[in-house]
């Protein structure tokens, strides 16, 4: 089975490389194929393979010790699943599961460190992708972590709040989120901690607020 | 049911592979969203689209009493 190098290409890990560099790169992967809901990865796991996604969407997640769900990111064409794993050695800080049917080219640990030292502009590659996810994360976990962002939310619910009579402006999550200047993962979380502490219930596409008050208590004290 | 813009739609089929209950299809090589009950809105179609072309808004009401 071939590896298509224009794909290796598109992968920000390979970008700038010319094409005998990718015809050698491309015979280290192999391909793997995942199909809806399977669990690609898991949290706390070790892995030996770095895995892109060459088709369809996979959900990148952690999960608590209660059992509740974070998504951190929807990985697409070209995302590496586990790189931060791969690169550092320990186990996997998060899972990853098939969104729909999923096609992987994955490397071996052992290779990748051939090709980082044989090519050094795939370690300079692999250091600019590793920054920006962190930068993506801590800007997550900072939305996630104060209370802020939650009042923003509430705040945006209650301004577009109708009585069910007249007709309102509807919201998607996406534009929720540039609202409140955040990630889409932190409104989706932010709704379900507000239907878990009773404030507000998700129907369907609606959004019922069942405890006004209490959701004005909540911008009051972020405020 | 969600919507498509398809002027930001590029045709990439991602929504149609995450969806489990078949509302998303494609209707002459063009991706459209055909009515169902069994869509539960649970948003993955508009998070996995990478151009923003695919929307499921919600109406927010307040509940009296
Ligand atoms: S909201 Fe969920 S069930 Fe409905 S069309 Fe989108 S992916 Fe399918
Ligand atoms: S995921 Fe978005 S861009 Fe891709 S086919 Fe669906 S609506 Fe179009």
């Amino acid at each position: 089975m071939t590896i298509d190098v224009a794909f290796l290409k598109s992968i920000s890990y390979f970008s700038g490389l010319n094409t005998t560099e990718l015809d050698i790169i491309e015979k280290a992967f192999s391909e793997k194929t995942a199909q809806r809901g399977e669990v690609i990865l898991l949290e706390g796991e070790l892995s030996d393979t770095l895995f892109f996604v060459a088709a369809g969407a996979v959900k990148i997640f952690k999960t608590s010790t209660q059992g509740k769900e974070q998504i951190l990111s929807i990985a697409r064409l070209g995302d590496a699943l586990n790189d931060i794993s791969i690169f550092d050695g320990g186990v996997n800080p998060v899972s990853a599961q098939a969104l729909g049917p999923v096609v992987l080219h994955g490397i071996k640990k052992d290779r990748l460190q051939g090709i980082l030292q044989q090519y050094p502009k795939v370690a300079l590659n692999a250091s600019r992708v590793l920054a920006g996810k962190t930068r993506q994360l801590l800007t997550l976990v900072e939305d996630l972590s104060f209370r802020h962002v939650l009042g923003r939310v509430v705040k945006i619910l209650l301004t577009h709040a109708g009585d069910g009579t007249t007709p309102v402006q509807r919201l998607t999550q996406q534009e929720m989120a540039a609202m409140a200047g955040t990630a889409r993962e932190v409104v989706a979380r932010s709704l379900k901690v507000l239907e878990e502490q009773g404030h507000i219930r998700l129907e369907h596409h609606r959004i019922v607020i069942t405890d006004k008050k209490s959701l004005q208590e909540i911008v009051a004290e972020s405020a | 049911m969600p919507l498509i813009n398809q002027e930001k739609c590029n045709q990439c089929q991602l929504c149609i592979s995450v969806c489990g209950c078949g509302a998303i299809v494609m209707v002459n090589n063009v991706v459209t969203v055909v009515e169902t009950e069994d869509c539960h809105w649970c948003t993955t179609c508009e998070a996995v689209c990478p151009t923003g072309a695919l929307t499921c808004s919600f109406e927010i009401v307040v509940e009296e009493g």
